[in-house]
């Protein structure tokens, strides 16, 4: 347990040292996230107040586009020199291998979205910075719901033709209960109103949906990984 | 022999349908508040039954599939899973025309239409990758997985849809509230028809399933000569 929780931290370490170097999928999210707010600008012309109603919504159809992206990257990375191969030959359990992968893939998208939050804010007027700590609970959560499916979906369809369509077409569905918390959590958040009472609801949800799939993925992978 | 018998099932089902629908339209009068389109729910709601009973087959196969690696497990999942798929269709299509009859839309965003499409998308996100998987063992392995993956999604989706800000105008089933006596016949009858049809696809389906690994097996056993 101890030496897969320290191998999985050197894959993390590895796969961030390796993204960092080359910026292969950050560079990309992060500009593609900007394109998106961008283009929301177009999409939408609304008056103040009904743009707070919908602005959880945007922010966090522009953070499962470029999450996707993000995952994406997880496991086709290992694919060229049959660099995957050689981790799954590896002694390293499997589980501490995707745990890796999910943590680095973690980080990654946090940076994008740390990167476009003050954009969104300056862009679109929202005040973000009140009751900090809860946005940032909800998206520490929902950050991290978003990459363990997704890293795990990376793991089944690594080596499918049209990788980066399918991915979008598994991912989504699942995503949705969480996407759901998210957003309704994050436009009560800009709106002003507080995450107690009725509205605690939404973090019951965002746990809940991490404990549920924290639990399958990392349970499941051996039978992905290994066949 | 055994495809003649899947035959005769689907055939049986179908006059026993058409027995319902005969029934239906002979001796019930209409039901006062909703005319004759309230007959659709006969369609509607075993349509519902057969897709999560052939959801939770696909379910169990898939589990049993990654424990003993029995492809006709994996056969037995995507024959359930995909006739299962066209069942939930028949239900949001029925039920659209009903809301449309009944509320004037054809669709809402409530929260039992709303799990319904989830699912509906869930399990088409399986039937749209299960192609693109070339080699036959990670097939039914991924399959599996995503099987699984998306059977768990749908308490928390029925979760999340309760979230404040979501409300529902469906009606509530009548089996709770005590008013099922006066359609029990018609609707337990519509169950029927409907399972043994579901029975027929699933194993028309199977038997495609199989037949297409034989050919499989034989392509292979052709290249390696």
């Amino acid at each position: 347990m101890k030496s897969g929780l320290a191998t999985a931290l050197t894959i993390a370490r590895k796969d961030l040292r390796t993204e960092l170097r080359t910026k292969e999928s950050i560079n990309a999210a992060a500009s593609f996230a900007l394109v998106i707010l961008v283009i929301f600008s177009f999409a939408f012309n609304l008056e103040r107040d009904e743009f707070y109603a919908i602005s959880g919504g945007l922010l966090w159809l522009v953070y499962s586009f470029a999450g996707a992206l993000i995952v994406n990257r997880a496991f086709s990375r290992e694919l060229p020199n049959d660099c995957l191969d050689v981790l799954i030959a590896s002694p390293a359990p499997g589980w501490a291998i995707f745990l890796g992968k999910a943590v680095a893939a973690f980080l990654l998208l946090l940076l994008v979205e740390a990167i476009s939050l003050p954009v969104f804010g300056l862009f679109y007027n929202i005040r973000w910075t009140e009751s900090l700590g809860w946005l940032v609970l909800i998206i520490l959560l929902a950050t991290w719901g978003m990459t363990i499916v997704g890293s795990a979906f990376s793991a089944v369809i690594v080596n499918v033709r049209l990788r980066e369509l399918m991915l979008p077409v598994l991912l989504y569905p699942i995503l949705i209960p969480l996407l759901i918390a998210a957003m309704g959590g994050t436009t009560a958040l800009f709106q002003g109103e507080p995450l107690t009472g009725e509205n605690f609801g939404y973090i019951r949800q965002l746990i809940g949906f991490d404990a549920v799939y924290t639990a399958l993925a990392l349970y499941m992978i051996e039978f992905i990984l290994v066949f | 022999m055994r495809e003649k018998a899947t035959y005769a099932l689907g055939i049986l089902g179908a006059i026993v349908m058409i027995w319902n629908l005969h029934h239906i339209f002979t001796q019930m009068a209409p039901e006062s508040a909703q005319g004759m389109a309230g007959w659709i729910l006969f369609i509607h709601v075993p349509a519902d039954f057969m897709g999560d009973i052939l959801y939770t087959v696909a379910l169990v196969t898939s589990i049993l599939f990654l424990v003993k690696k029995d492809f006709t497990y994996d056969s037995i999942s995507v024959a359930c899973i995909e006739v299962g798929t066209m069942f939930i269709l028949v239900n949001l299509v029925t039920g659209s025309i009903w809301g449309k009859n009944q509320w004037g839309i054809w669709w809402t965003w409530d929260l039992r239409l709303t799990t319904q499409l989830m699912k509906f998308l869930l399990y088409l996100g399986y039937l749209v990758v299960r192609p693109a998987i070339a080699e036959a063992t990670q097939r039914a392995t991924m399959s599996a997985f995503i099987a699984i993956f998306a059977y768990a999604d749908v308490p928390l989706v029925m979760m999340a849809i309760r979230l404040p800000n979501v409300r529902t105008q469906h009606p509530s089933p009548v089996i709770e509230t005590g008013g099922i006596n006066d359609v029990a016949v018609p609707f337990v009858v519509g169950i029927i028809a409907q399972l043994l049809m579901a029975l027929a696809l699933m194993l028309v389906r199977l038997h495609q399933e199989n037949t297409r690994r034989e050919i499989d097996s034989l392509r292979r056993e052709l290249h390696a000569l």
